[in-house]
């Protein structure tokens, strides 16, 4: 039995069925099954998306936590709430979930949620791998809570300068659990970027040639091509890490010809990208909320596109900006200065652009809306803080300082964080079917405002008065109570923003109001299936006529037919011109990327503990792999 | 909402190969990613080694006979290979699966001389940067090396078994695109492994 | 309108944090310095916050304006008016061209003041700082063994003399900062960082470690005293003595105390057979202010508290308890107060 003849005996196409008859037989082909066999099964980009965004949100309200236990320490001076052990593996736990399991994964997750549905395709691709990434990010946050949980936890900060992470220095186990943690999720990282670009490159819906690209997959394609180039880094230097700490290689020992400014140097390679990594996807966001609610096209499409492909080529010469204090010569410190600054310009272009679309348009002020002119207003101040922090000697003062934690928190929750729950209420409905509360939603903003600036301001001039980041407690003597206790007083209003936002989404989804399948009269094609998309998202591939489809097309959305419609298929077509060219299967559901990430996370924890499971974790990854790819006979064989 | 059919695609192809498929391009991926710790690897060689230029105090330079034959066979693979990805694009089944059974021998040889070039060191990767640089590198590619030769090994099972015909190909075509990056990435590290400490004097 | 109630709170809000700075006493260490270094970079913060202040109050105009200027509803979304779109990108190329000249503005200020701030000293008193977890080891190195001054957490400068430090690690990485001095520098075990800087006023400046170090990151603390030169000159004569011999009997058996137990495996007294070098040189420990790296203020009651609970004191400090018995301690006391 062959391949053709699978395909000849169900090679039914879409052309002359009925609509209803249509949707139920796609339905049939591309559904997850029930049960929880389909729920591990499932290679749904919207299922899996789904995950990724719950269990990001999942990790930000742990996270959360950690943060207003941290503010509760410093709220007063010689506060003796906290050991200093626990508050050391406070903010580690709390830098590290925040970054790595938060802030990252949810910006992929919306990604993998929307790239599909916005480039008018049925699954991403690369499905299975997508299964993959998902549990295997899972498994690396499981893994480091747990190990908290059981007071292993990393207690060296997020970036985890050695050598204070050699084992002469951090004996305990935490450190390597930190390490491999960094390994689950760049895994998950880089599959989900190799799936976007090739997404976006190859399955977009026939016309959307790349000037019909929608900002948000834009962002999202230059973001992954970011995660590419720069999260190798990080896995480069924390195995360098690991393997220092468990076979005694020497890569960050100076008595033994290695170098602590390696650490450095390959971390911020990566680490300064990853601001990026976190702030271009909420930049796309931002870019699509803006379009939809001021009721025209986004000003400077061309140069919005340029900004992001800059921004994404500079960030890659800005690392050494968090080094400035190292004792690097003063001339190439120099060149980072001007290349910090530079950023500005791509950064300053994005907000004139969006500034100029709400000018030409005619704002509506719904909650998504309000998010993005609480983005503007905060991410504006560290902006421009990042330009001080840009300048060597001011660094000097500010470095490691109260200062820059406000500049940076100023940058993540005014820049990525805000366009985020702007996000979360603007594309809610399509998810879920529901309508977020608009009167819910117009308080937590109010709250998330106060509180973050309550928060976050004071910090600034805790910083100037010399409070260092990272201290458990500080001496009375120091002046600084006033500002921490009205800093943590803000922390708990910002926290209870996000509270209610929990309470918004769990009463909107048993009472919202139903959404339309295009509530907001938005212009790009997720909008164009119904609320939640069916399996497999759309009933035929629309065809792309202009940048905003659903703005052109009023009475009929133009489409093609010819697919077929009892096996998962695809239309793959051209980089540039999206003309339509080879109809190509998508991959059935299958347990194999569960077990093989079971089987990856086995390895990645075992090797902490002997470093032989590197060799059998390797050869048991490998087994279930050829199981993963070796050809079951059907048609839709494939990765 | 509302739609009307524009046009037809059940004419369209149902498979394709090369940069037509989405394979191609998710290899293309891996192998940047890759590649990219492959550079960062070979940064930190010469960071090191030019922060600290005594950091392979004691350590002679290392031997080039045997990487010089590995090397070798690399390089001569790619005759094979080549001819692997012209009869895969030609759908030949029959030379593809002949020559799928020379590479996965060629990688087996090449895996046992890397195995011996390790034993060669003179080096531990506990005695200094030096030290753990050189096997890490050599470790790093190793572990390419390994995964292409799992990957070939399994393909030529594949075509002796029911791998559907129109997919082979495309994986014997992506799988020695692969292999040519494995060679290509390595020759930059031998010279760099064994022949730069060389040139700085030791 | 429903939303009116959340507008009004975020109003006073931001009222609120805009005025919190005034409630804090005085300027903050940073914006108030006592060398030239440090006020070069202060004139930059100032500059640098009153031209980004600036910028920001304009672009939130240029946003309000966007948001509530008057304007009719367009029918078609797609349906732009180009000559007002033409007017826009004139005005968005301004824009972008004045963001290049102002971002070409302040790399140059900030150049300026970088030379400024690392410019070459001369004469300058040198001072070699090694990190330690979590204490600062202080040597005023000499040619002459026996002009070589050793002390901990507090440093002596004289005032109008440019000062070296030369900065190194033993362990982790730590850093430098005394913010009403300059900006901070890291010490890096295998390398070696210098901070120069001249005190214009006499004064006591503190400072701490701002590079997470471990447990007791927040415990380390460094004093700087500036003085004038006949002080400091003074200062070093006396801290060139070996250690006050022990006057009384109970100081005597103090001082067998402190060599009978683990005491001298971690300090040195110079002039006697205690020698360690794990911990802090104890010559002069009862002429610094401050204990266990500016943990305490020094006192004969901290010193005896700091003594008989390090750990509850500072968690994880190498200092040991060592289960004096009262009239140990008391001994020990009368001993270590006379080290001035």
């Amino acid at each position: 039995m062959s391949f053709s003849d699978i395909a000849g005996n169900r090679g039914e196409r879409d052309h002359d069925l009925p609509e209803h008859e249509l949707r139920e037989r796609l339905t049939r082909t591309w559904a997850t099954k029930a049960g929880i066999w389909g729920a591990l099964t499932t290679v749904d980009h919207k299922v899996i998306g789904r995950r990724y965004i719950i269990t990001a949100f999942v990790f930000l309200f742990l996270a959360g936590v950690l943060a207003i236990i941290m503010r509760a320490q410093l709220a007063r001076p010689d506060n003796r709430l906290l050991t200093p052990e626990l508050y050391n593996q406070l903010f580690t736990m709390h830098g590290t979930t925040m970054m790595f399991l938060f802030a990252v994964p949810v910006m992929e997750a919306f990604a993998v949620y929307l790239v599909p549905l916005m480039v008018g395709t049925r699954n991403i691709a690369f499905p299975r791998l997508n299964a993959f990434s998902y549990y295997v990010y899972l498994l690396g946050g499981i893994m480091i809570w747990v190990a908290f949980a059981l007071n292993l936890a990393p207690d060296v900060g997020w970036f985890a300068y050695a050598p204070l992470t050699e084992t002469t220095y951090s004996p305990s186990k935490g450190v390597d659990f930190w390490a491999q943690m960094i390994t689950f999720t760049e895994v998950a990282a880089l599959a989900v970027s190799a799936e976007i670009i090739v997404t976006v490159f190859k399955q977009r819906a026939p016309g959307m040639t790349l000037d019909r690209i929608p900002l948000f997959v834009w962002a999202q394609l230059v973001t992954a091509f970011m995660v590419i180039f720069a999260m190798p880094a990080v896995m480069v230097s924390s195995s360098m890490l690991i393997m220092d700490r468990l076979i005694g290689t020497h890569f960050f020992t100076p008595e033994q010809g290695g170098d602590a400014l390696l650490w450095q140097h390959l971390f911020w390679f990566f680490g300064h990208p990853e601001v990026y990594i976190i702030f271009m996807p909420a930049t796309g966001m931002v870019s699509e909320i803006v379009t939809t609610f001021s009721r025209r096209p986004a000003f400077g499409y061309m140069l919005l596109v340029l900004a992001l492909l800059s921004i994404g080529f500079l960030s890659f010469g800005l690392w050494v900006h968090h080094m400035f204090v190292t004792g690097l010569p003063q001339l190439g410190a120099s060149f980072f200065t001007a290349s910090s600054m530079l950023i500005a310009v791509p950064n300053g272009i994005q907000i004139f652009c969006w500034i100029a679309t709400l000018w030409g348009g005619k704002p509506e002020f719904k909650t998504p809306l309000l998010y993005i002119i609480g983005f503007v207003i905060v991410f504006v101040v560290g902006g421009l803080t990042g330009v001080m922090v840009a300048s060597v000697p001011l660094d000097t003062q500010v470095h490691d300082s109260y200062f820059v934690v406000a500049h940076f928190h100023y940058v993540l929750i005014g820049g990525a964080v805000f366009p985020l729950l702007g996000a979360t209420y603007y594309w809610f409905p399509k998810f879920s079917g529901r309508m977020l509360s608009e009167r819910l939603g117009q308080w937590q903003f109010a709250l998330t405002f106060i509180g973050f600036n309550l928060t976050f301001f004071p910090m600034h001039i805790l910083g100037l008065a010399g409070m260092p980041r990272r201290i458990y407690t500080y001496p009375g003597a120091s002046g600084w109570g006033g500002l921490n206790m009205l800093a943590s007083i803000g922390a708990l209003l910002l926290f209870a923003g996000f509270a209610l936002l929990l309470w918004n989404i769990i009463s909107s989804l048993r009472h919202g109001r139903p959404a339309p399948d295009n509530p907001w009269d938005a212009p790009t094609l997720e909008w164009a299936t119904s609320s939640p998309p069916p399996p497999h998202n759309f009933d035929r591939i629309p065809v792309v006529e202009s940048r905003y489809p659903l703005w052109a097309a009023r009475d009929a959305l133009p489409v093609v037919s010819g697919l077929a419609v009892d096996t998962r298929e695809l239309v793959l077509s051209t980089v540039t011109e999206a003309h339509p060219d080879v109809l190509d299967t998508s991959p059935l559901d299958t347990i194999w990327p569960l077990l093989a990430a079971i089987a990856t996370g086995i390895g990645f924890v075992a090797s902490i503990f002997t470093p032989w499971a590197v060799l059998w974790g390797a050869a048991l990854v490998g087994i279930f792999l050829i199981g993963w790819f070796w050809p079951k006979g059907t048609p839709e064989d494939e990765i | 909402m509302k739609t009307r059919v524009v046009g037809d695609l059940s004419g369209l192809d149902k498979h394709g190969s090369g940069a037509r498929l989405v394979t191609w391009w998710g290899t293309i991926g891996f192998m940047s990613l890759e590649g990219m710790g492959f550079v960062l690897g070979a940064g930190s060689f010469l960071y090191l080694g030019w922060h600290t230029p005594t950091w392979a105090a004691g350590a002679p330079p290392q031997e080039v006979i045997w990487p010089t034959v590995f090397t070798a066979i690399l390089v001569l693979s790619l005759i094979p290979n080549y001819a692997i990805m012209k009869r895969a694009q030609a759908q030949d089944n029959g030379t593809v699966r002949a020559l799928l059974v020379l590479m996965s021998v060629i990688g087996v040889l090449a895996v046992g001389v890397r195995g011996y070039e390790f034993t060669q060191l003179n080096i531990g990767w506990y005695t200094n940067a030096y030290g753990s640089l050189l096997w890490v590198l050599l470790g790093l590619h190793t572990t390419h090396l390994l995964t292409d030769l799992a990957d070939t090994i399994v393909l030529t099972a594949l075509f002796f078994t029911r791998h559907c015909p129109t997919r082979r190909f495309s994986d014997a075509d992506e799988n020695a695109m692969y292999w040519n990056f494995v060679v290509i990435a390595w020759l930059p590290f031998y010279v760099l492994l064994y022949w730069v400490p060389r040139l700085g004097g030791g | 309108m429903r939303s009116r109630g959340a507008w009004g709170v975020i109003r006073a809000a931001v009222a609120g944090v805009l005025t919190a700075p005034l409630a804090a006493c005085g300027l903050p260490a940073a914006l108030a310095p006592q060398t030239p270094q440090g006020e070069a970079v202060a004139g930059l913060i100032w500059g640098f916050t009153a031209l980004c202040t600036l910028i920001w109050v304009l672009v939130l105009a240029g946003l309000a304006v966007a948001l509530w200027r008057r304007r009719l509803a367009p029918a078609d979304p797609l349906a732009l008016d180009m000559p007002a779109e033409r007017r826009m990108g004139t005005v968005v190329a301004v824009l972008i061209a004045l963001t290049g000249l102002i971002v070409i503005a302040l790399t140059v200020l900030s150049f300026a003041a970088q030379r400024e701030l690392f410019g070459p000293a001369r004469d300058a008193l040198t001072i070699d700082i090694v990190g330690h977890q979590w204490w600062w080891q202080v040597v005023y190195n000499s040619t002459d063994p026996s002009q070589t001054i050793s002390t901990a957490n507090e440093i002596h400068i004289p005032v109008g003399r440019p000062v070296t430090l030369k900065l190194t690690s033993a362990d982790v990485i730590h850093s430098f900062w005394v913010p009403s001095l300059m900006g901070k520098a890291d010490l890096i075990p295998g390398r070696h960082n210098e901070l120069t800087f001249t005190a214009r006023k006499a004064g006591i400046y503190d400072g701490s470690c701002a590079e997470f170090c471990g447990l007791q990151h927040a415990h380390m603390g460094i004093r700087v005293v500036a003085e004038t030169a006949s002080d400091f000159a003074a200062w070093r004569q006396a801290q060139l003595q070996p250690a006050a011999a022990p006057a009384t009997p109970s100081a005597q058996q103090g001082q067998a105390v402190f060599q009978g137990s683990a005491c001298a495996f971690c300090h040195t007294v110079s002039g006697t057979s205690a020698g360690g070098q794990a911990g802090p040189d104890l010559t002069h420990l009862a002429s610094r202010s401050t204990l266990a790296a500016g943990t305490l203020p020094f006192g004969r009651g901290q010193l005896a508290a700091w003594i008989s609970d390090p750990q509850g004191i500072k968690t994880g400090a190498q200092m040991p308890d060592l289960h004096l018995a009262p009239e140990q301690l008391n001994a020990l006391l009368d001993y270590l107060m006379g080290l001035k």
